[in-house]
């Protein structure tokens, strides 16, 4: 079977139960990863879960290690997963700690809790090594992630956890919201600004400890950080944002863990990553409310109007034109002939535009308080911002002037 | 007990340890010191980031010559560093994001470039691996011909020692004289950058200076020691520096003393501490380097003299 074939087969579910497991598994780590990371970055605490993530290895450790004292052979996931959760979370108290009672700012705080934390949890992994029971612990593949041989209680566990934490994002969305927005304002309606920020930050966790097994402890951050950058180019609205974070964060997982399951020498972690990635790409690119494309397009549209106007004032002024793309944007338009000369058709647009440079010039003197004088882009015609009553006071100010100059 | 401490510190010491420590505090050092002005700047995510995407450098660079020479690793690295810097800034413009989103989204995205290439690629025959890239191999860099002390003034031994001890010397030498050359400008500008602009100073040049110095220490030390040591030696020294004085000077001083002390320490303790408790393999140096470091800042966090914030920050 092709690497194709079997990636069709496997994005149907069909290519075992094995790689089914996985993906349906890795999909619902990355939906809920996408709508708790949401508010994280939002909140603009986007690496405070990366300290959280690299915490975790030291209670991974440990927890192997008093599994192996009381006699099992200390894989079992559910009790890694709570020691990972417990050493994670002194993580994170030590960070709002360090935050709140020394002069540190949170980026330092950051950096030595990750540093630390990761660097005690190797110290703990060479010694677990030099356990008899410790060679094959294959606790190195929560480093990186490993599907390979998943247990169904595995599968479980971690979709009965991702369940929980898309329930948690649904009940305190609303406050979240409001914190993530304005914390002084929650503040003063009654929200508890530093329990919200440590709910948002426990979803965080959860998150983390059950990406572990899949994704692993380096990368599982960037489930967190992806999908909200991703979503943020294609709304302005909380709501959507959350919807569409999810979504990126549940088809990168589903289609990562189906491309590795399809090719054994992709690791999981990496290939969600990137694929995750691509969908930052697209949206980065081709966005149409903030994508490089649309922002280009905008800026040529807005390059041309200017063009357009400006030569259409010269032609009423009767100055000469030098500007090649001016020139070449009058003449497409039918405005100037090839020698230069006005067409009947410039000549009435150059006179609009000049009476409507002039209509504003007059507007900003005797409006200058009005709203579309602040709005106005130096393009847009006067009829489309003002009422036509204002435009008739102000025709009949220009011809009291022209009056009286003349 | 006097004889215990001859012997440790005997040939033995010299061949197998002597080296190991002076790369580790080498390489503490030349972290360290650039980590101050990141730190004081609140970019001291920069070194994270910075070590994150050494290891794509490195498989990038790889891929390319085929060898794993130390040149082209470096030059890969270090692009890799300044491919990392400008794919933050793009990030941070086009997407509108806070510098964190920016970072966290590059740097994870490169490491994981990075390992997937490593694994799908066939460098079974070298030895590059994740393990290594993250861990180091402080351990391994013994001086082979060393027969003790005497060594030291004897060309033809000293010419054995590991490159890297070298190398790292040299690294740290030109970041010493970067920040000595620079200090007023660096001071400036990183307590007023505006008043910097004012009187003239660059700092443009001068911050990207200071990432490619960060890029430097982050890529030679990683050679060394592993990424681990590179981002606690970032952060550590420096923030528990911060603690314990309010002048510039001497908070470098302070990081450089305590970088010292956590490659020291943890480097016994990681070699000789094991054995302390019966046991006869030894831990990860590099991780125990950044466990003292950690515990050095956790004590400069609860007794150091400056460690609360003064000012209007202290209401806040």
């Amino acid at each position: 079977m092709s690497f194709l074939d079997y990636f069709i087969s496997a994005l149907l579910l069909q290519a075992g139960y094995n790689s089914a497991l996985v993906a349906v598994g890795a999909g619902l780590l990355g939906l809920s990863a996408g709508s708790a990371g949401a508010f994280i970055f939002l909140r603009k605490r986007a690496l405070v879960s990366d300290a959280i993530s690299h915490a975790t290895l030291p209670g991974v450790g440990l927890a192997f290690m008093i599994m192996v004292a009381f006699g099992s052979d200390g894989r079992w996931l559910p009790g890694l997963i709570i020691g990972s959760a417990i050493s994670s979370a002194i993580g994170l108290i030590l960070v709002e700690w360090i935050t709140r009672k020394t002069r540190l700012t949170e980026d330092a705080a950051i950096g030595a809790v990750l540093s630390v934390f990761f660097g005690f949890g190797i110290v703990l992994l060479t010694i677990i090594q030099t356990m008899s029971s410790g060679r094959q612990a294959g606790l190195e593949n929560f480093l990186l992630g490993s599907t390979a041989g998943m247990l169904i209680s595995e599968a479980t566990t971690i979709a009965v956890a991702g369940a929980l934490a898309a329930a948690f994002v649904f009940l305190l969305r609303r406050p979240m919201t409001l914190v993530a927005f304005d914390p002084e304002y929650a503040a003063t309606t009654g929200v508890n600004v530093r329990n919200i920020d440590l709910a948002m930050m426990g979803l965080a966790l959860i998150v983390t400890v059950i990406g572990l097994k899949i994704v692993g402890l380096i990368l599982i951050v960037a489930l967190l950080i992806i999908p909200p950058v991703t979503a943020r180019f294609w709304t302005n609205q909380v709501g959507p944002m959350i919807g569409i974070s999810a979504l990126v964060g549940g088809i990168s997982g589903y289609i990562g863990a189906v491309l590795s399951a399809a090719e054994a020498s992709i690791p999981t972690g990496p290939i969600i990553v990137l694929v995750a990635f691509g969908f930052f790409m697209i949206s980065a690119l081709f966005s149409p409310l903030r994508g490089a494309l649309a922002s280009a397009l905008r800026h040529q549209r807005f390059q041309r109007r200017v063009h357009r106007r400006q030569g259409l004032l010269a032609l009423s002024r009767r100055e000469p034109i030098y500007d090649g793309l001016t020139l070449r944007i009058l003449r497409r338009s039918g405005m100037i002939r090839r020698d230069g000369v006005a067409t009947l058709r410039g000549r009435t647009a150059s006179e609009k535009a000049s009476r409507d440079e002039a209509r504003w010039a007059m507007a900003r003197r005797i409006l200058p308080d009005d709203s579309a004088i602040e709005r106005y882009d130096g393009l847009t015609p006067i009829e489309r911002m003002m009422t036509s009553d204002q435009i008739a006071e102000i025709d009949r100010m220009l011809a009291e002037k022209q009056g009286a100059s003349a | 007990m006097i004889d215990n401490l001859m012997t440790a510190l005997g040939a033995e010491f010299v061949q197998l340890s002597l080296t190991p420590i002076l790369i580790g505090i080498l390489a503490a050092v030349a972290c360290a010191l650039p980590g101050n002005f990141l730190l004081l700047r609140r970019q001291a995510l920069i070194g994270d980031a910075i070590s994150h995407v050494v290891l794509p450098g490195i498989v990038a660079a790889f891929l390319v010559t085929g060898t794993i020479t130390a040149v082209p690793m470096m030059l890969g690295a270090g692009a890799a560093a300044i491919v990392a810097v400008v794919m933050i800034e793009i990030v941070k413009r086009l997407g509108r994001v806070e510098p964190g989103a920016a970072m966290g989204l590059v740097f994870t995205t490169l490491f994981a470039a990075g390992v997937l290439f490593l694994e799908i690629t066939d460098t079974s025959s070298v030895h590059i691996d994740v393990q290594h890239a993250l861990l180091g191999n402080l351990e391994s860099l013994i001086w082979f011909d060393a027969e003790g002390w005497q060594s030291l003034v004897d060309p033809a031994a000293l010419a054995t020692l590991p490159p890297q001890l070298p190398r790292l010397a040299l690294v740290l030498v030109g970041i010493g004289l970067f920040i000595v050359l620079f200090w007023k400008e660096l001071k400036i500008s990183t307590f007023d950058a505006a008043f910097a602009g004012a009187i003239g100073i660059r700092t443009g040049v001068l911050g990207f200076a200071l990432v490619v110095a960060t890029a430097i220490a982050a890529v030679a030390a990683f050679d060394a020691v592993g990424s681990i040591i590179v981002i606690a030696m970032f952060v550590c020294p420096p923030a528990s520096a911060r603690l314990m004085t309010n002048q510039l000077g001497r908070q470098v001083g302070w990081s450089v003393v305590f970088a010292t002390i956590s490659a020291i320490l943890g480097y016994v303790f990681a070699g000789y501490g094991p054995g302390w408790f019966g046991s006869p393999y030894a831990v990860s140096a590099a991780g125990m380097i950044a466990t003292i470091s950690g515990i050095i800042m956790l004590l400069a966090c609860l007794f150091g003299p400056q460690r609360k914030r003064v000012g209007q920050q202290a209401e806040a």
